[in-house]
């Protein structure tokens, strides 16, 4: 029997209270309005007072309006019919198709038994040296793009997409602007993948709070693949505004906000989305890819700051390249030592030079005379700025190792490398 | 008794109650046909909140709530080592075989096997005197004589009353009956249980940590020391290596007993110890690595209560080890999260909150939590330690805050990580001028001062480049500059991922420490600055390479000689500063 209540108590920002018995926590009620109905979850039970939490938000909702609980949590559809369609935050079809009732499982469930977990054992290739050399992607990885709004992060993650040998794809956008959903779209169609992708698509224009529900959403789906054998790619853009939207709801109840204005439980929130990427024992996996844009490029905000404490990992976009610096591949020790014998020494080794070279960098510009060693640091830094760090770059690792050992080659003496001479032995080139 | 759910926000719920109810008392919610593990952390009038240690997810208002009169309390006994558990102790792998791949919520399963039988040998006969925490008999637990003792809440002193023959039991066998004071008798198994937030202190005296734990890490070993029974606390950004770092501890470490608290942080990382370790042998022991560990595993997305629990279970585990007059070694990942689980309950609370919405008590939390680690004389006379060492992991990177500064207040060595240096893949990235030890190290303490007054003088004239340039800087100050470079690549710096440099040997540490003393001391001749760099690359190299090698392998030796060849080219004698030395 559902319950239906016609008297709200309290409407303050996306947040309304009810009187009502028998209510579950977490339990999900419709909230009919004017404007049309909307969701609503409940956040806190007190007696019979009952919060929840509006996902079209607050506007327009008036006292006399009917509140119905359904009586149970958030579910989603899971099947096959999922495969091309295309969703709202709130798994409605957004694409004129039909709507999906068969076989419905919660959302937001319980987290995986660690030792049904095992070690990720897969590299993604990608292509781009800054990724496959030095910061390796690995299948099950939970790793963001950090940056500032305006850099091509949605290119970059559509691009990865691509490339990566996944079984499908699920794409979770929240607070998505219209001309990126098009340009996913658009690309994952080209890419002949959109047969095999789920959009749960929330943009700029729909009300904040329904992006609340966008990765649990893409994520319960995902998770019911990789158990059915399936190795499955979610992309979440934008976290942040994810992160925003709890902000707002945290604030509506009053919570003591920990660091600027965000919930206290910033982290655990973050912690139990991107904690399902996973490589079950015997069976398919999760690989999560998101973006984290960071309010006025700073690295030490509580969404990227939180974030980085979380994922396995990130890389930093910065000019329209994935800086060596702040971007860290914590899985790719599971792989590089099974690539090529030279692979961690470069990945380490080209990145202190790199260091060495920003140093030099700084040094001239402040008009200093530059020694020998500088100089040969500023023509390397440039060679690699170039030949490595340049998005344009397409090259498979292997090719990425050789350029690596050319351009020490141009610039170096062996010893200055730092290198181990095995190392140097085996893949020193000649200079010409 | 009646007790009713009136209220639920997050993981707190408010629960009426008739009759009595006491602090840190477990209760169940029982919701949906299941049983929900629950602790109370506060009470007012006949309302009691307690945090839940699972997802409350459908709990409604109205529902029963049972309370059990016991606090949250470990299961201690024979069958601990090896065991990978969550925050309250349900050990995961049986777990997994039962639920499959997700942690279902309201299956509570026994910490130890019930059925497994035990080789036990008495170790005193009926009419001894003992007290909590003596000795009765022991069984054989993988490499130790696990002591089966006198209970620890159990008062003066006992009296043995009956103890059985050598055998085969359980551990739900009865091995012993003793007789207390008042002349109440109490069956003893080889099991009882402990609540986890009150230390074990069924010893005859705390001493003085003075011996150093080896890590066989060069930077800790010999600059900032770690000592038996004694603290330590890693703080650093995300990604500056504190988990990297503790997991090459837990494997190298020269300890009895490692117990590793994976407190909120990535499953994936406890994955990799828990994967691992069984197939690592420990070369002193011969035996794999996983039978002297003990896992407790409370990773970011369970339960955020149970996260609050885990590093009491787990240093209440480590006390237990302890009392056999082993030396344990605890490490927390990460004790921020755990802070911060303190401070999602002190919200939902609606306590007043301190600095960064951190609760108030948090300072005092730390500092007891620290409190735990400890030497100790039992009254056997055996000597048994705790040692803790905690990862920080401070918002935005910065030491200014909450957490790290109540740890810093009470640990005794301080290993902060630094971004610059992990950004320049210096690992371990420990900052060799910022971090501290009150411990004593591996060697003498006039050598490691000065290869410190090199890092020092060094750092120095590095800023003063900076301003000054190359060409403003004497050649003096760049060999000075040079040789804190040196001492940094080739010491401070080591590569976790080689197989030879990952672990480096105390014997091994003071030997190659005294060829770089030579290098830091000697007075070198060079013509210019571009010489003096040259040369120091060769050496640099070389150094490189020898780490690399078996300790007096063959190459290793040819090596060494190489090395002091260059520097018998390049050395006209002593530095005036280091002629003290000897
Ligand atoms: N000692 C080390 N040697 C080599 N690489 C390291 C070392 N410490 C850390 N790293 C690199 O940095 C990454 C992050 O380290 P981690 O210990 O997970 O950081 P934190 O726990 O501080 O966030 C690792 O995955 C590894 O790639
Ligand atoms: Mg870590």
């Amino acid at each position: 029997m559902q319950k239906v209540y016609s008297k709200i108590e309290s409407i303050s920002g996306n947040v309304i209270t009810v009187t009502a018995a028998g209510v579950r926590y977490k339990e999900l009620a419709v909230v009919g309005t004017r404007y049309g109905s909307s969701l609503a979850e409940v956040i806190r039970l007190k007696r019979d007072e009952v919060a929840l939490q509006v996902f079209n938000g607050g506007r327009g909702v008036s006292t006399g309006d009917e509140v119905r609980f359904l009586g149970e949590p958030m579910k989603v559809s899971f099947s096959d019919n999922l495969l091309g369609r295309i969703f709202d935050g709130s798994g409605r079809p957004r694409d004129g198709g039909p709507e999906l009732t068969d076989s419905m499982i919660e959302i937001g469930g319980p987290s995986v038994n660690p030792a049904k977990r095992i070690i990720p054992r897969r590299m993604v290739r990608t292509g781009i040296p800054m990724i496959d050399l030095f910061n390796t992607l690995v299948e099950s990885q939970k790793l963001p793009i950090f940056s500032v709004s305006g850099e091509p992060y949605n290119e970059l993650l559509a691009r990865i997409a691509l490339q990566a040998e996944v079984d499908l794809i699920i794409l979770g956008g929240m607070g998505l602007k219209y001309d990126d959903y098009l340009f996913f779209k658009e690309t994952l169609e080209k890419g002949g993948v959109l047969s095999r992708t789920v959009f749960f698509v929330h943009t700029a224009s729909d009300p904040v709070v329904e992006s609340l529900l966008v990765p649990d959403i893409a994520l319960a789906v995902a998770e019911n693949f990789a158990i059915h054998g399936k190795r499955v790619l979610v992309l979440l853009t934008d976290m942040t505004n994810f992160a925003d939207a709890m902000k707002e709801i945290a604030i509506t109840m009053e919570q003591v906000p920990s660091n600027r204005g965000y919930p206290g439980d910033l982290y655990t929130q973050l912690a139990s989305r991107y904690e399902k990427a996973v490589d079950f024992d015997g069976s398919g996996s999760i690989t999560i890819l998101g973006v984290t844009t960071m309010p006025g490029d700073d690295v030490t905000h509580p969404v990227p700051d939180n974030t980085g404490y979380i994922t396995e990992g990130q890389f930093y976009l910065r000019n329209g390249r994935i800086e060596p610096f702040g971007s860290l591949s914590r899985l790719k020790q599971q792989v590089n030592g099974d690539t090529r014998p030279d692979h961690r020494a470069m990945m380490d080794g080209m990145i202190k030079l790199y260091a060495a070279y920003k140093e030099s960098l700084e040094k001239k510009s402040m008009g200093f005379k530059m020694s020998t060693w500088d100089e040969k640091l500023l023509t390397y830094g440039d060679m690699f700025e170039r030949e490595m760090m340049d998005l344009s770059v397409n090259i498979p690792l292997e090719s990425a190792l050789d350029k690596g050992w050319e351009i020490l080659a141009s610039c170096f003496e062996p010893e200055e490398t730092g290198l181990k001479s095995e190392l140097i032995a085996e893949y020193w080139l000649n200079k010409v | 008794m009646i007790n009713k759910v009136i209220g639920v926000s997050g993981n707190m719920v408010s629960v009426e109650f008739t009759g009595e109810a006491s602090m840190n008392e477990v209760c169940y919610i029982i919701t949906g046909g299941k049983k929900l593990k629950s602790e109370v952390i506060r009470i007012k009038g006949n309302v009691a909140d307690v945090q839940v240690f699972e997802m409350t997810t459908g709990i409604g208002v109205g529902e029963t709530v049972e309370f059990t009169g016991e606090l949250l309390s470990v299961q201690l006994g024979p069958g601990l080592l090896g065991q990978v558990y969550d925050g309250l102790q349900n050990p995961l792998p049986k777990l997994a075989a039962e639920c499959g791949f997700f942690l279902d919520r309201g299956v509570y399963l026994s910490a130890l096997d019930e059925t497994k039988v035990w080789k036990f040998t008495p170790s005193v006969e009926a009419g001894a005197k003992v007290e909590a925490g003596e000795q009765i008999g022991f069984v054989r637990e993988g490499i130790f004589n696990h002591w089966i003792m006198v209970p620890f809440h159990l008062d003066g002193v006992l009296t043995v009353k009956r103890i059985v023959a050598a055998g085969d039991y359980t551990i739900k066998d009865i091995v012993a009956e003793v007789e207390d004071e008042k002349g109440d008798l109490h069956p003893l198994t080889m099991v009882f249980n402990w609540p986890v937030k009150r230390a074990i202190k069924s010893y005859a005296e705390r001493l003085k940590p003075s011996e150093t734990l080896i890590t066989k890490l060069r930077i800790i070993d010999t600059f900032i020391p770690v000592a038996k029974g004694g603290t330590y606390c890693i703080p650093g950004p995300f990604g500056a290596g504190k988990t990297v770092l503790q997991q090459v501890t837990s494997r190298n470490a020269e300890v009895d007993v490692v117990i590793v608290a994976a407190c909120g942080e990535r499953a994936g990382e406890v994955v990799e110890t828990l994967k691992e370790f069984p197939e690592l042998i420990d070369p002193k022991t011969g035996r794999s690595l996983m039978e002297r560990t003990i896992i407790i595993c409370n990773t970011s997305s369970m339960p955020v209560a149970a996260r609050e629990a885990s590093v009491y279970t787990a240093v209440t585990m480590a006390e237990y080890y302890r009392q056999m007059g082993l030396n344990v070694l605890l490490l927390a990942d990460s004790t921020s999260r755990w802070a911060q689980a303190m401070r999602e309950m002190s919200g939902r609370l609606e306590e007043i909150p301190g600095e960064e919405a951190f609760p108030a008590y948090l300072e005092s939390l730390i500092a007891g939590f620290y409190e735990r680690a400890g030497i100790v004389r039992l009254k056997s006379g055996a000597i048994g330690s705790v040692t803790i060492g905690g990862t920080v992991s401070p918002a935005g990177g910065n030491f200014e805050e909450p957490v790290t500064q109540a740890t810093l207040k009470v640990v005794g060595a301080f290993h902060g990580l630094s971004r610059q240096r992990s950004d320049a893949r210096k690992y371990p990235a420990i900052h060799p001028l910022e971090s501290w030890s009150k411990y004593k190290g591996i060697i003498d303490e006039q050598k490691t001062d000065y290869g410190r007054s090199i890092l020092f003088k060094g750092d120095e004239v590095d800023q003063m480049m900076k301003v000054v340039g190359e060409e403003g800087t004497s050649l003096d100050d760049y060999i000075i500059y040079l040789k804190s470079d040196f001492l940094d690549f080739v010491y401070i710096q080591q590569n976790s991922f080689d197989p030879v440099d990952n672990a480096v040997e105390p014997e091994r540490q003071q030997y190659t420490y005294d060829i770089i003393m030579d290098i830091l001391t000697a007075k070198l001749n060079f013509a210019s600055k571009e010489e003096a760099r040259s040369w120091f690359n060769k050496v640099r190299q070389n150094f490189l390479d020898y780490n690399g090698k078996k300790w007096k392998s063959d190459e290793f030796n040819k090596l060494e000689i190489t090395i002091s060849q260059l520097l018998a080219d390049k050395k006209i004698g002593v530095e005036a500063d280091a002629e003290f030395l000897g």
